[in-house]
């Protein structure tokens, strides 16, 4: 027990970040390190395969609803039409007498109206459908994709980010999609009606109209390839934001107890300070873009309208077919700043579906099995599984050895307690054997299966760790301990809390078992929500338990309900237990020690302490604390 | 308490009160007024530009019955050029707006997210308990979002296309109002069914944010307890309920799009009848020689220029009722009274109380001497401004030292109860009697769930206690500002929580103006020297974005937080647990020197830490039962027995 031993601690720690194993002369990983920028890697392409992969499955809707917008826009577009048709056609008619052409403009009218409204009606809710449907979708892979990254992933791409995937760009994806996406491609859709149409009525003024798409298309590509620069750095400015704020929301207590308000304020103030610059530098791009495109739009459309009137005047236009150019054109215009607009958040959900995809492709450094194998049964009366760990070394990816190559082997329904310093490599074993983390050598057996073969739900089953982070989920206290069975009885429940010591406090509780922890989350101490983590981990009933640290906010009485609770359930389990605190580690049958990775003692509790070695100085000072 | 409002997070579903969504949004102008000016220049400048695109179809009516009928190509381009002079106006106007209210809505945007932040920093922590973060982030930033834009484009242009319809009205009906009214008539049916609508819409769109908070709330979570979930392999279940969660916001958000669709509907449809109308119409009057082909080309023109202020009238309102429901979101919070609201009336009760104290009536410190009240309360005051360097602890403690009865940290019958307790639930604390005395450490010992950790909140007065009170140095805690009061007094939670800065950054916020040194000597105390072999020392990047420490590297550290600069009172609550014993003997020794200069008050649940303290207080049944020596209390109660040393631990000797 060295204080040196002190600097390998952030290798160990629970949520050590892996990047980092303590080495001094390592420098600082950080800067080399992609996840401390906010970027991970984006395989390319994989935007548009994501974005295909969404929409596929529901291929026929997108069908349905383009159709529908194919037909609307038609609709729409042919009121110009009919006016061409009733200035150069009607009113002639109607000189002569005839009403024939003036009742079918009136007929034609009545019904490009009627048809416009129910096939928009129609089109947004087919299109509502689809974007939620996608919504829907994407936020359940990112969520099942997120639980299904291993540890280290989670250690160390940090939750505000994760968070704000989940959130803010599944947002900008939504504001695309139900407000944008139906307007972009209404515009296109116009786009194309009315050139055509232009066209049929007049190849010149027509093919005039399409001239001016490219100097329009030119302005749209510079906004969308400058506006991507300052999108970028607006959402980086907003994650930027968002972690500071939920920092400072879920640390309130020792926020206003060290007075961080002013400080924070301040803090707080530069990053929203830099978001607001992006935000403003947005905007400005946005203002920038209108003026260009308004002006050549405006000018394009004074020019086509000036041609077009001057080729009536000298006769070789009708008058009606520019009075409907004159119509077209404005429509034909009139979207163009709204384009801009659209793009925008087009840019900003590409942006977003862009770091989505790039979280997507993360893959799983703790896959699943492809081929799972079955653990053999167990006989009823089977004291646990047993444990193997062959020939297994445990580094960091990014380098930094953790556990040197070592052999070990826990016999069924051992009970092992797992001493050293913080630091020692505690906690890589127990992850190890959790599965948290794959050994970078070695195979970890459970009955002779390696871990790597068993199905998620197989491993679950068998092997269970209880952290000293009791997290409790938003819900009621039994719907927290069943998170370790969810199919167990309310009797099932209260025995499991019964047996770990808990039943009191819950009891006590104004609801009972149905308190909702959430909102008097605040108010279940440490200790209790270890108690409850522990009725967790015991109504899971696994043949291997892993107990890191789960008692270090235990009371005495706790921690001695919670022995005698280990004493009765802990028989017939394999066991592996963390503990700072040697009162746990006498019940043990077998005490590891370990210092810098490596077991150094390994032996019965009595045997260790009639020594001489490290276990012994250990648990001299802890007897010498208990006074 | 202080807070009125309750949060709807979990109850999701429309606010039982409707206030209107234009006096929502009104209360909005504290933070546009600073931008005014700019606001309201912008909208005159559209207002302007849009009406030019009026004057447009009536210059094509001069071209058309003008130069164009009377065959006459100079005129044409007079017309040209005039359209095109137009038409630049128009544009440069469009840009002259957005450039105006760009960086101004971007600055209230931020504004009102500084302040929402400011104040929930100042809020109690009984707030924040009831408050899940996700709640209150999506008021920070999609509410946030949603009212820049609404200021950006629905507030100009519900004003701007208002002139427009009336100006472009006004001409209609001045060229030809019969003609004109055929078009004005369906406009009145459809501004009331964009009423009927808004209201529809204002109930569905508070539950599609409430719903998205929710699930923000879910992602949270499934992120902060990854471990349990993998450990569990729940990981299925977890996305079971969020997927029930996420269909809940897609059935709102399809109810949502259903009343939108039937609004567009309406909107094309209506207008598109009556330009048809207006079309047939026009075309057997020119027909007859009453109408000139060039004002019904004019007149159409006009009419289809109109269609966009009218239909976008549907989709503005919409994003009014989104901003009014995002207004109504953010003043639920800032309309939370912060902590300090409840100050105002207390001060001056409690100075009248402190004159009694002063003069020997308050039967708490009855054979000290008032003098020694007085002076101490003077050293307070010099401490807290001066910053609490430990010397002026070590002055205060020699001042009282002895029979310092009026000194230290007491409580006198402290009750507390959680405010949104139900009341027939007893109180977490009924009646504390305690006194710590000046330089002394109290051990706090008690069962778990007794109110140990409660109590310790009360001292920095994150939670406030409900009756009774607490002094320092014999003055009333409610009397001191917070900011001095949590000066005086340094805590470390049980839980430890770093922030995102560097380490030394981290240990120096218990005392702003403590120096390199105390920084050192408090990372010594603490046992937290590994912090020199970080990367980059006490210069590492910790907390949430920086280097993940271990549970004990992060309690040691805000251990150090608590100790640096050596402050008068220190709270720690059961501050060793996650240490290995090894260390926490190294801590506890080092720690004996700064608790010889402090008043402390310490939650153990070892006998290792309860022997740094010079007196046990056994909390039990939300009182203190007993007060002694860890010796004196091993011997008399059974309790103390039980709690120590685990042995005769049974039901009945736990609290009452």
């Amino acid at each position: 027990m060295t204080t040196v031993e002190e600097e390998r601690e952030s290798a160990d720690g629970w949520e050590s970040s892996g990047d980092w194993n303590g080495d001094e002369d390592r420098g600082r990983g950080t800067s080399s390190d992609r996840f401390d920028r906010d970027v991970l890697p984006v395989p390319k392409g994989a935007s548009l395969a994501l974005l295909r992969s969404l929409l596929s499955p529901r291929s026929r809707r997108v069908w349905v609803a383009t159709v529908l917008l194919l037909l609307q826009q038609a609709a729409v577009q042919a009121g110009p039409l009919l006016v061409a048709y009733a200035i150069d056609r009607g009113v002639p008619a109607l000189r002569d007498g005839s009403h024939g052409p003036l009742i079918a403009v009136g007929a034609g009218y009545l019904g490009c109206a009627l048809a416009s409204g129910a096939l928009q009606y129609a089109f947004i809710r087919a299109s509502a459908r689809i974007s939620q449907d996608v919504l829907l979708d994407l936020r359940g892979r990112i969520f099942r994709h997120a639980q299904a990254l291993s540890v280290d992933f989670h250690e160390r791409y940090t939750s505000g980010r994760l968070i704000s995937r989940a959130t803010t760009d599944v947002e900008s994806l939504r504001e695309l999609l139900t407000e944008g996406l139906e307007e972009l491609l209404g515009v296109a859709l116009s786009v194309v009606y009315i050139s055509i149409t232009l066209l049929y009525l007049d190849w010149g003024l027509g093919g005039a109209a399409v001239l001016s798409f490219w100097p329009l298309y030119l302005l749209i590509r510079s906004f969308q390839r400058r506006s991507m620069r300052v999108y970028r750095k607006r959402s980086t400015a907003i994650a930027a934001v968002i972690v500071t704020f939920t920092e400072t929301m879920n640390g309130i207590r020792p926020v206003q107890a060290f007075r961080r308000e002013r400080a924070n304020d301040k803090r707080f103030g530069e990053q929203n300070h830099r978001h607001e610059r992006a935000n403003g530098d947005a905007i400005l791009e946005m203002a920038r873009y209108v003026v260009s495109s308004r002006l050549v739009a405006n000018t394009a459309m004074a020019a086509i309208v000036l041609w077009g009137a001057y080729r009536v005047a000298s006769g070789s236009l009708a008058l009606g077919v520019l009075a409907a150019a004159a119509l077209y054109l404005r429509r034909l215009y009139d979207p163009i700043d709204r384009l801009g607009m659209f793009l925008n958040s087009y840019q900003s959900a590409a942006a977003s579906l862009e770091k989505i995809a790039g979280l997507l492709a993360q893959r799983p450094s703790v896959p699943d099995p492809t081929d799972p194998k079955p653990l053999p049964p167990r006989p009823a009366k089977a004291p646990g599984r047993e444990v193997v760990f062959d020939g297994v070394r445990f580094a960091y990816r990014t380098g930094g050895e953790v556990l040197p190559r070592f052999d070990l082997t826990l016999p069924a329904g051992q009970t092992v307690a797992v001493v050293g310093a913080t630091g020692a490599g505690k906690s890589t074993l127990a992850k190890l054997l959790a599965r948290f983390y794959d050994p970078s050598e070695g195979r970890v057996l459970l009955d002779g299966v390696d871990l790597r073969d068993l199905a998620t739900p197989e491993l679950r089953r068998g092997v269970v760790m209880v952290t000293q982070e009791p997290f409790l989920f938003s819900g009621t206290i039994a719907d927290n301990i069943s998170i370790g069975r969810p199919d167990a009885t309310r009797a099932e429940i209260e025995q499991a809390a019964k047996a770990i010591g808990a039943h009191d406090f819950i009891a006590a509780l104004p609801d009972r078992y149905d308190t909702d922890v959430r909102k008097r989350g605040g108010r279940i101490s440490a200790g209790q929500r270890q108690l409850v983590a522990f009725a967790r981990a015991l109504l899971a009933d696994p043949s291997v338990l892993i107990l890191d640290e789960a008692t270090s906010s235990l009371d005495i009485p706790g921690e001695r309900a919670v022995q005698r609770a280990m004493d009765t359930v802990l028989r017939g389990r394999t066991a592996v237990v963390i503990a700072h605190r040697l009162s746990t580690v006498e019940t043990a049958d077998r005490v590891l020690v370990m210092a810098e990775g490596r077991i150094v003692e390994d032996g019965p509790p009595a045997r260790l302490i009639a020594g001489e070695g490290r276990f012994a100085a250990l648990h001299q000072a802890w007897r010498d604390s208990l006074v | 308490m202080a807070v009125t409002s309750e949060p709807r997070a979990q109850e999701g579903g429309a606010a039982p009160r409707h206030r209107s969504a234009t006096r929502s949004l009104l209360r909005l102008w504290p933070y546009v007024r600073p931008v005014r000016a700019r606001l309201f220049s912008a909208a005159a400048v559209a207002v302007v530009a849009s009406c030019l695109g009026l004057v447009i179809p009536l210059v094509l009516k001069w071209m058309v019955d003008g130069p164009v009928a009377h065959r006459d190509p100079g005129g044409v381009w007079l017309g040209g050029a005039l359209l095109l002079a137009l038409g630049s106006a128009e544009a440069a106007l469009f840009g002259l707006r957005r450039w105006l209210v760009g960086r101004p809505l971007a600055s209230v945007e931020a504004a009102m997210r500084a302040d929402l932040y400011r104040h929930l920093q100042r809020l109690p922590v009984s707030f924040h308990d009831r408050w899940p973060s996700g709640q209150l982030l999506s008021r920070a930033t999609t509410d946030l979002m949603l009212l820049r834009m609404f200021l950006a484009f629905p507030l100009t242009f519900l004003v701007v296309n208002g002139v427009t319809i009336l100006a472009g009205f006004a001409i209609l009906l001045s060229q030809e109002w019969t003609l004109g009214l055929v078009l004005v008539v369906p406009a009145v049916p459809l501004v009331i069914l964009c009423s009927l609508f808004e209201t529809r819409y204002a109930t569905v769109a508070r539950t599609v944010q409430d719903q998205t908070g929710d699930l923000t709330t879910v992602v949270e979570e499934g992120v902060l307890g990854v471990r349990i979930v993998k450990g569990f392999g729940r990981h299925r279940s977890q996305a079971r309920a969020f997927r029930a969660l996420s269909e809940q916001v897609r059935s709102t958000e399809l109810h949502k799009a259903r009343l939108l669709a039937t609004l567009w509907a309406l909107i094309m449809t209506l207008p598109e009848l009556a330009i048809g109308a207006a079309l047939v119409l026009g075309t057997v009057r020119v027909a007859d020689g009453d109408l000139s082909a060039g004002t019904l080309v004019a007149f159409l023109s006009t009419a289809m220029t109109l269609r966009w202020p009218v239909e976008s009238l549907g989709f503005l309102l919409a994003m009014s009722q989104d901003a009014a429901t995002a207004t109504d979101r953010y003043f639920d919070v800032m309309d939370a009274e912060p902590a300090t609201a409840a100050d105002r009336p207390r001060p001056a009760r409690t100075r009248g109380r402190g004159g009694e104290g002063a003069s020997g009536k308050d039967d708490t410190d009855g054979e000290d001497g008032t003098g020694g009240e007085v002076r101490t309360g003077g050293e307070v005051r010099t401490g807290g401004r001066d910053g609490p360097a430990s010397k002026y602890g070590a002055g205060g403690r020699d001042g009282t030292n002895g029979k310092g009865a009026a000194g230290g940290l007491r409580f006198e019958g402290v009750e507390f109860a959680y405010a949104d307790a139900p009341p027939e639930e007893p109180p977490v604390l009924r009646g504390v009697d305690l006194h710590i005395r000046s330089g002394e450490t109290m051990a706090l010992v008690g069962a778990t769930g007794s109110g140990k950790t409660t109590l310790t909140a009360l001292v920095p007065r994150l939670h406030e206690a409900t009756r009774g009170r607490i002094t320092l140095d014999g003055r009333d805690i409610t009397a001191l500002p917070r900011e001095e009061l949590r000066a005086l007094v340094a805590v470390a939670f049980e839980e430890p929580t770093l922030f995102s800065a560097t380490a030394g950054e981290n240990v120096l916020m218990g005392a702003a103006d403590a120096g390199r040194e105390e920084l050192l000597r408090a990372l010594k105390v603490a046992q937290a020297d590994f912090v020199h072999a970080l990367p980059e020392g006490t210069g590492t990047e910790v907390g949430e974005q920086g280097l993940s420490l271990s549970g004990g590297q992060r309690q040691r550290l805000a251990l150090a937080r608590a100790v640096v600069g050596g402050p008068r009172f220190l709270v720690l609550d059961d501050p060793l647990s996650a240490l290995d014993v090894h260390t926490e003997a190294l801590v506890e020794a080092a720690l004996r020197e700064v608790l010889a200069s402090t008043t402390a008050l310490v939650v153990a649940h070892r006998p290792s830490t309860v022997l740094l303290a010079d007196r046990v207080a056994l909390l039990s049944g939300g009182r203190i039962a007993a007060v002694g020596t860890h010796q004196r209390l091993l011997w008399e109660s059974a309790e103390y027995r039980s709690l120590m040393s685990g042995q005769e631990a049974e039901e009945g000797e736990r609290s009452p």
